[in-house]
Parts: structure tokens; sequence; C-alpha cells
């Protein structure tokens, strides 16, 4: 049986506690996304900066549980300055590591998934929310932000 | 008022009435379950599960159309649970009970049924900001759909309907749909003066029944509404079937909402006649082995008695309340009327700093079940100015021996999300 250690591990809760990069930026030429958890009513709003094919600053805000905010902080933290090609790659191994295999949505056999989706990609911190995978309901929680960040990147993809 | 003191002699003999519940005997990560989560779905008795069991076993068979004995026998459960369900709330007959899916098919069967055939472009609606979802939507659908205006009866400091301005709200409203009891707040709500009011200014009462039918002895002719839905999942009963009360003429006059088989007297190529009260309105196969378990439940609650359920719950939450308060003082906020004269057994709650969804995270591992979240009332939560609560209800299987256990599973989720 999965504890609640496994799920609130200190890194996550340094997170909750004091979360990085929050704040807002001027919209443009950031954009701004927002996601909601219907179930909960976890709410979180990222400002985004994207030129050049990277992400030139982020900064995050919202309310909800520890999951959400830390999830959503160590997503700031580990996205701001990296290219968008990398962050894609972050994105798929993130959402791999909650069990979540884009492949699998498209009807591939799902093999060896997870470890072609972290193939040369580095989670680090993020690492400590795989424990949120043995609590399901969690899973809504922790991706959130991550969702709101594939959408800012597709909107960037298509310019209005 | 009772006293609030823990001495005070239970009007329930909960130890054995936890004895008739089967699921209460299973452990949740070693603990004893601690089912705080009834205001959401109620635990069902082993008379109601036998009910059913026996209904598939003994005489299964759809309704109202075979002439074999099996048939005739499951139709007279079927018709034997509305009278039952009649006699509960006082309904003047069964032809007034109309048994749905649950109660949120019973709103939706008045805003299709009744208010598109009475309501016009600009005719007011009057909600209340404590209604569940169940109750507001029908009505931003219609309000969409007809340019009907919703207005908003709002909230007093103490979580009751501030109902200051009640006769400008109700000026030239066609229909006021009120919750009998908050399923977030737990406040009860005043029917016979709000129903009063509406009908002075012409206005029908619906009543979303669903928290307060299981928890109160309610009389629908003595409320003096035009419609209550409820629903059984939440009064021991199992899910799939819940229902509407409405006077005779009122339902006569409605035109049909699903239409389908039994619903009708007679269909050609021209059209159809509608079928007699309450089947017109029961469209296609029912939940007949659900009105089975519903009738079992009704037994099961008079057999304890609506009075005393009530004064059960109210020593119960009297006791949260000012075990609740004694712990955690200003750092645990609760949502709703602090009089248990006014308010019924669901407390909602915020302990400071700690999101609801990680606070019964943490009592799930002491096997305390309670509802993190919106409630399905959003409006409601906006006006509170949260995202979420936890809310523990109470039922007639709780004791003081749950609340203590959620107490002290409560200081524990404080103690790890310490800063």
């Amino acid at each position: 049986m999965p504890g609640l250690e496994d799920l609130y591990r200190e890194i996550i809760l340094d997170h909750y506690r004091a979360p990085r990069n929050q704040g807002e930026l001027p919209v443009p030429p950031a954009n701004k996304v927002e996601a909601f958890n219907p179930l909960c009513g976890d709410e979180v709003t990222l400002y985004i900066d994207i030129g050049s094919g990277e992400v030139r600053d982020l900064k995050i805000a919202g309310q909800g549980c520890s999951i959400s905010q830390a999830s959503t902080s160590m997503m700031s933290a580990a996205v701001k300055g990296k290219s968008l090609d990398e962050i894609r790659r972050l994105i798929r191994a993130f959402k791999a590591l909650m069990s979540i295999h884009e492949s699998k949505l498209e009807g591939e056999s799902d093999g060896s998934d997870l470890s072609r989706d972290l193939e040369g990609v580095r989670l680090g911190d993020l690492e400590a929310l795989q424990g949120v995978v043995k609590f399901p309901v969690r899973i809504k929680c922790a991706t959130l932000a991550w969702n709101a960040l594939q959408q800012s990147l597709d909107e960037a993809d298509t310019p209005a | 008022m009772s006293s609030t003191h823990a001495t005070v002699r239970d009007p329930l003999d909960v130890a054995r009435i936890q004895a008739d519940f089967p699921i209460l005997r299973r452990t949740v990560h070693g603990k004893r379950l601690v089912y705080l989560d009834s205001a959401n779905s109620s635990q069902k008795p082993q008379s109601v599960l036998d009910a059913m069991d026996r209904h598939y076993r003994e005489y299964y068979a759809n309704i109202h159309r075979g002439v074999y004995t099996i048939s005739e026998e499951s139709t007279a459960a079927y018709t034997g649970a509305h009278e039952k369900v009649a006699h509960f709330i006082n309904a003047g007959s069964m032809r007034e009970i109309v048994f749905t899916k649950n109660i949120t098919e019973a709103i939706n069967l008045v805003a299709y049924s009744w208010a598109r055939a009475n309501l016009r472009a600009g005719d007011p609606i009057v909600l209340t900001d404590m209604e569940h979802h169940a109750n507001v939507v029908p009505w931003h659908i219609l309000a969409a759909e007809r340019g009907v205006e919703l207005r908003w009866i709002t909230l007093t400091d103490d979580y009751h309907l501030d109902l200051t301005d009640l006769d400008q709200l109700l000026d030239g409203a066609k229909l006021l749909a009120v919750s009998g009891m908050s399923n977030v707040l737990g406040t009860i709500n005043d029917i016979p003066r709000l129903a009063e009011a509406a009908h002075a200014a012409g206005a029908r009462v619906l009543v979303d029944a669903a928290q307060a039918v299981p928890h109160l002895p309610v009389d629908v002719q003595a409320w003096g509404a035009d419609f209550v839905g409820f629903t059984g999942h939440k009064m021991l009963g199992p899910s799939g079937i819940g229902g509407l009360w409405a006077p005779e003429d009122l339902l006569d006059a409605m035109p049909p909402f699903l239409g389908g088989g039994e619903m009708i007297s007679d269909v050609s190529r021209d059209g159809f006649t509608p079928n007699e009260l309450p089947w017109k309105f029961e469209a296609g196969t029912m939940p007949i082995v659900e009105a089975t378990g519903l009738a079992a439940a009704i037994d099961y609650l008079e057999a304890l008695g609506m009075d005393a359920v009530r004064l059960h719950e109210k020593q119960l939450t009297a006791y949260a309340l000012n075990a609740l308060d004694e712990r955690f003082g200003d750092r645990l906020t609760i949502y709703g009327p602090r009089d248990v004269e006014t308010r019924g057994g669901t407390l909602s709650f915020l302990l400071d700093g700690i999101h609801a969804h990680d606070v019964s995270q943490v009592l799930d591992e002491d096997g305390v079940c309670v509802r993190a979240g919106h409630h399905c009332a959003k409006p409601l939560m906006r006006v509170l100015g949260v995202p979420a609560t936890t809310r523990a209800s109470f039922y007639v299987y709780n004791d003081e021996a749950d609340v203590d256990t959620l107490v002290d599973a409560l200081v524990t989720a404080e103690k790890f999300f310490a800063i």
C-alpha cells in the first residue's frame, strides 16, 4: 500500500510552500494560458514569453492542492530558458512519468513507451512527482500545469 | 434547543444500526472505515440489499405488461414503492410521485416540461447562491434557449438566505427554485415561508430536497411547494432512482417529458395519448429493482423514525462543531450556520493553509472518507471565495467515535503540512 510519504515528498512540499517564478508578465508579448481541474477547483495560470525558439521567461499564478501547485512550480523551474524542442520532450517525458503515453493514444503498442519517452531527458526534481501515479485521482492535479504548457506551445505554433 | 453536551442520550441505537451496514465492517489501510460522505451518497443497510436481491431472484420481470404471476408481483412491488414514497413525504397520492433516475432528472423534467410550456423570454426565475449545479444548470440552459432571466437570493453573514429583498426578487417571477437543505453549508431553508412569499407573487416553487428528504421529516403539503425533487442513493437506497413530487392537477396540465414506451395509453400514425399519472412521465423500462430498494430504505428510515434521525444528527453535529472548535480554534473555518436548529449534519470546512484535497488524502490514510472539492456548487464557492472545501457529513450510522477519528486525522494532516 503506497503511503503518504510516497505522494508528499519533501521537495514537493518545499515547492508548495515556496513556489518558484510566481507573478505575471505583460500580455503581449507574453501569452497567458489558464487551466482548471473541475474535480477539485484547482487553477493554474501561466504567463509564458516565447521567442527565438525558446521560453525566455515564465511566471505562474493559481491556487490549488499541494500536488498541482508544486508541479506548476517545478515545471516553471524546469522549462525556463529551454528550447521549445527540449520542452516538448520534457512534456512527453513528464506525462510518461505519470503513465500517460502519447503513442498509446494514437493506438500503437505500449511496449517500452516509458523508456522511449524518457530517452535523453533529465527530469531531475520532477521525478519526486512519480509517487503520484500510485494515487490515480491525483494525476490530474500533477498534469494540470503541463497541459497548460502544452497548450501555450501549441498556440505559439499557430499565431492568431 | 437540545443540549450540546456529549452525554445527551442518542435517540438512535447507533451500534445496532452500524451492524446493519455490511460495508462498515471493512477496513481501509488497516483502519476501521469511518464513512463521513453521506451527503454525497449514503451506504446501504442489509435489508435494502436483501430486498433487491430477493426481487431479482424470486419475481423479477418487466412491469405493467405481463399477465403472468411474476410480472404482476414485480408490478405490485414497483407500484408499492410509489405508495411508500407518497406516504413518506405525505403526498396526496401515489399519482403525484414520478420516479426518475435521480433528482437531476427530476429537476430537468420540470425545466423541460413545465417551464418550456409556461415560461417566455424575460420571465424571471429566482435561484439562490447555495444551489447545487443540478438546480442551476437546467435554468442556465433554459435562459440560453428562452431568454428567461435568472435572479439570485444572496447569503447573509451567517450562511442563511438573505430575504431582505425577497419581495422585489419575486416581483414578476414565475418560479422560485431553492434547496431544502444546502449540500455544502448544511443550512436548512424555511420552505413554508419561501413558498408563501413566492405564491403571493404568483411564482411556482421547486424544492431541491436531495439533502432534506434523507435527513429531515419532510411533509410536502406542509411545505406548500409545487415541485419537490429527491434522490434514492442519499437516503440508504440504491443509485439509479429518484423522483419528483408535484400535485396531481399540476402534473396533469404538464406535457410529457421523455417519450417512449409505458408513458402512453395509445399511439397511432397520427400521434399519441399520454398515459395516466404517474406513468405519463415514466418512459421506457424504469429502475424496477431500484424502486424495491428505495422502498426498503424508506422502511428502514421509518422504523428509526425521521424525528429520531433528525435529533441524532443535531446532537452529533453539535458534538462535532464543539470538538472542531476546541481542537483547532481559528485555524479551522466552518462554512455554515453554527446553530444546529437551522442546519443539518453537513460540515464544510478549511484548515488554514491546507488544500481540501490534501486534507482528504491524509484522512483517507486513517480510513476517514470525506469529500473534497466544490461539491457541485461552484457559484457558492465563488461567493465564499474558496476554490474548494473539505466536507464531512453525518448519517444514522455515524457516532461520536467517528467524529473523534475525524478530529485526530485532521491533527495528523495539520502536522504533516505544517510550514
